[in-house]
């Protein structure tokens, strides 16, 4: 996208000097045409997400409060505050360790189903319909099911009693601090991963057939075929892929306000959960917007680090 | 080409157009509601209520409107919103300066309310307000802000047949249970094995004010509390001294002996209708329901802990904003709602304490020696209304979520310590609030 916008231009600009300035005018009239064509657009952007994001940036270095007579500035007193609440390292490192164990473990499992139903087999279209379901269900009513399944009677642990004859007794999975987050890692697995192995078959069916044929002329193995020919073919989609899934682990926020409020004894709570408790539970608007903006920088360099390591070596 | 490059220009104008139009309309709507809100030359005054969820209530509400406005004087426009947005669109209205001239508040958001100016003080004759129940006056630093109609309770519900079973005594308002009776009849009850549970406390309930409200009257009754009510200004010493401390104890006690559910079921007062508890920590709202069981079903006091008995106290209250135009008016309003058949009417109707004893009189089942008579007894003797701070919304949070750690089997010394020095902060960092 970002490489084809500036080449587009540039042939309609040379494309316009070539014909002289007679067309100056039709050239005018197109900027004025995109300009009013982006304004509704950026109009909602500017009021709905940059003045409120500025508004937050300005919030945090003050002591402002949900309802509060006056607001004044306090420098970096949220920040030292911050720093040494023991609930904030403990929500980032439950965001920390939802990412370390989701990112990989969501998009290996996604690249298996996408290659499992980009096989030329009756019936893919039934799995891939199958697999996306729980992507097109709200997150919220997916939330509240397994919140049921997860309860000391439920689903899961009468599953788990059956396979194993009773020799596995499940727990009460969202009210034991050990248990809490594991459970919420796989119901969040289980609801994002038809997401993207939905981007991992359109990266799959970009690399051209040609290729896996002469792989096959070659004699390579269904392995070698993998690491040689697909592995290669899906460079950008694995970019994209692990950009979206570690944004995505890190604001993790719906499952734990439904499921666990960020319990039991912490075990949940996550930095975007903080945020949301600290600013409207607590009407806490400074910390919560303090919150936010150390949010905002975690999530810009990991992005930034991540871009790094996946640049383009050439 | 001209023509590929006119159509979009015209499509956009439309789209910018129709998004001004629609601003222009959210803009219009909102000057719309203020102007009648705040009164002007039509003389009416409107009147936000929270209770559009609640019929019954709300039919009260407009029955008292209706009856003033019969009199010719002011006429009052009721606008009912449903609770979960209530609190939001008055704060919405008071950042626009659009407040209605009358509204109701749940009396803890009073103090936050008044000190952000969104009140101004009640000046009601002080005979009126003497005979209301003291928790249903919304104070803050002193001044009158807002007055209720009705309060809440809380009680025991149990079975007669239970306590008899492990023969316990049954305790009244005069002679509550003490800590060590009380202790002895969990106890029993569990051992005699009947039932599940011998004492539900009603913890599948994952709001916030409900584990304040129905768990710190525990605290206070064991002679702690969410904040040192001198001063208002630390915390340290009441919610993590020894008498906190003790309260930890014996609630967390509660659960690892058995005796309570760590999370109870989604409706607590169902299982114990059901068999499931000998005894259910609730509220007057469940008299309705306990009337299944007969003669058998009945409700005791809490436990003494050493500080006495304690019930949470402070309901849904009336305040008049302080950029109401026609003070008098609303104040002449309030007056008129707080006349005794109206109070009997919402207890009648609601299963809520009547305000005055007048109003109790007027009331079935509330009269001396009824049944009810015993909630009001309740409310005058033990009621303890929450800390009148502005700093509420960040001790009853902290308060709750230390009480569910506790429940979960933290560290009770470590998690009360914790949330002292989080509260202390935070009043420090907000200037106490002041």
């Amino acid at each position: 996208m970002s490489v084809t916008t500036p080449r587009q231009t540039r042939t309609t600009a040379s494309v316009a000097a070539a014909r002289g300035p007679s067309l100056k005018k039709t050239e005018r009239r197109e900027a004025l045409a995109g300009a009013l064509m982006v304004a509704p657009s950026v109009l909602l952007l500017i009021v709905f997400f940059f003045i409120p994001v500025g508004l937050a940036f300005l919030l945090a270095f003050t002591n402002a409060r949900l309802i509060s007579p006056s607001i004044s500035f306090t420098g970096l007193d949220n920040f030292t505050r911050l720093f040494q609440d023991p609930l904030f390292w403990k929500s980032l490192r439950n965001t920390l360790y939802f990412a370390v164990v989701v990112v990989p473990l969501q998009s290996a499992f996604a690249l298996l189903l996408a290659l499992l139903v980009n096989e030329k087999i009756r019936g893919t279209n039934f799995f891939r319909i199958m697999y996306f379901v729980p992507v097109v269900t709200s997150i919220v009513v997916v939330s509240i099911l397994w919140q049921f399944m997860y309860q000391p009677d439920g689903l899961v642990n009468n599953v788990l009693q059956s396979l194993s004859f009773n020799v596995l007794q499940g727990t009460d999975w969202l009210n034991n601090p050990a248990a809490a987050m594991p459970a919420i890692i796989v119901m969040s697995i289980w609801q994002a991963v038809g997401f993207h192995m939905i981007i991992w078959l359109s990266g799959l069916q970009t690399i051209s057939p040609d290729l896996y044929e002469a792989a096959d002329l070659d004699g390579a193995s269904r392995w070698e075929q993998f690491r040689y020919v697909t592995w290669p073919g899906l460079r950008n989609t694995r970019t994209f892929i692990l950009v979206t899934i570690t944004i995505a682990a890190l604001s993790l926020f719906a499952q734990i306000n439904i499921m666990t409020k960020g319990g039991p004894l912490d075990a949940t709570t996550t930095v975007v959960f903080q945020a949301f408790r600290v600013g409207y539970q607590q009407q806490q608007t400074a910390y919560a917007s303090a919150i936010s903006l150390v949010f905002f920088v975690l999530v810009l360099a990991v992005s930034l680090v991540q871009r790094y390591l996946t640049r383009e070596k050439d | 080409m001209r023509s590929g490059t006119i159509r979009p220009i015209a499509l956009a104008s439309v789209a910018v157009l129709a998004a001004g139009v629609v601003l222009a309309g959210c803009g219009k709507a909102d000057t719309g509601g203020g102007s009648s809100s705040s009164g002007g030359g039509s003389g009416e005054l409107t009147l936000w209520t929270h209770n559009a969820g609640n019929k019954e209530e709300l039919a009260v509400v407009n029955q008292i409107v209706a009856d003033y406005n019969a009199q010719g004087k002011t006429k009052i426009k009721v606008q009912a919103f449903p609770q979960a947005s209530y609190n939001d669109a008055v704060v919405a209205a008071a950042t626009a300066k659009k407040l209605p001239c009358i509204l109701d508040t749940d009396a803890p958001t009073v103090p936050s309310w008044a000190l952000a100016g969104y009140l101004s003080e009640l000046n009601l004759p002080q005979d009126l307000v003497a005979k209301q129940l003291p928790s249903t006056l919304g104070k803050y630093q002193e001044k009158l802000y807002s007055i209720g109609y009705y309060d809440a309770a809380l009680a025991i519900f149990t079975r007669k047949s239970a306590l008899q079973s492990v023969g316990a005594r049954i305790p009244t308002i005069a002679q509550p249970w003490t800590a060590t009776e009380f202790d002895e009849v969990l106890a029993k009850l569990k051992a005699a094995g009947k039932y599940q549970y011998a004492f539900d406390l009603g913890t599948g309930d994952t709001g916030t004010e409900w584990w304040t409200y129905a768990y710190s009257p525990f605290l206070q009754s064991f002679g702690g509390d969410l904040i040192n009510r001198a001063d208002y200004k630390s915390a340290e010493g009441a919610l993590n001294g020894d008498k906190a401390k003790a309260w930890a104890a014996w609630f967390q006690g509660l659960i690892t002996k058995g005796y309570a559910p760590k999370k109870s079921g989604a409706d607590a007062f169902a299982d114990f209708l059901n068999g499931k508890s000998a005894m259910v920590w609730s509220g007057i709202w469940s008299t309705a329901n306990l009337s299944k069981l007969g003669d058998d079903g009945i409700f005791l006091p809490p436990p003494d802990f050493g500080a006495g008995p304690k019930i949470g106290g402070g309901s849904w209250q009336w305040a008049i904003s302080s950029s109401c135009g026609q003070k008098d008016a609303a104040l002449d309003y309030l007056k008129f709602s707080l006349d005794s058949k109206y109070l009997a009417m919402f207890s009648t109707k609601q299963n809520v304490v009547p305000a005055t004893e007048e109003a109790a009189a007027l009331t079935p089942g509330w009269k001396q020696g009824e049944p009810k008579r015993f909630f009001l007894e309740e409310s005058q003797k033990f009621a303890m209304i929450r800390p009148p701070t502005p700093g509420y919304p960040y001790l009853t949070t902290t308060f709750a979520k230390a009480t569910q750690d506790i429940v979960a089997g933290g560290d009770a010394n470590q998690i009360l310590d914790r949330a002292v020095k989080d509260i202390d902060s935070n009043y420090k960092s907000n200037n106490y609030y002041q």
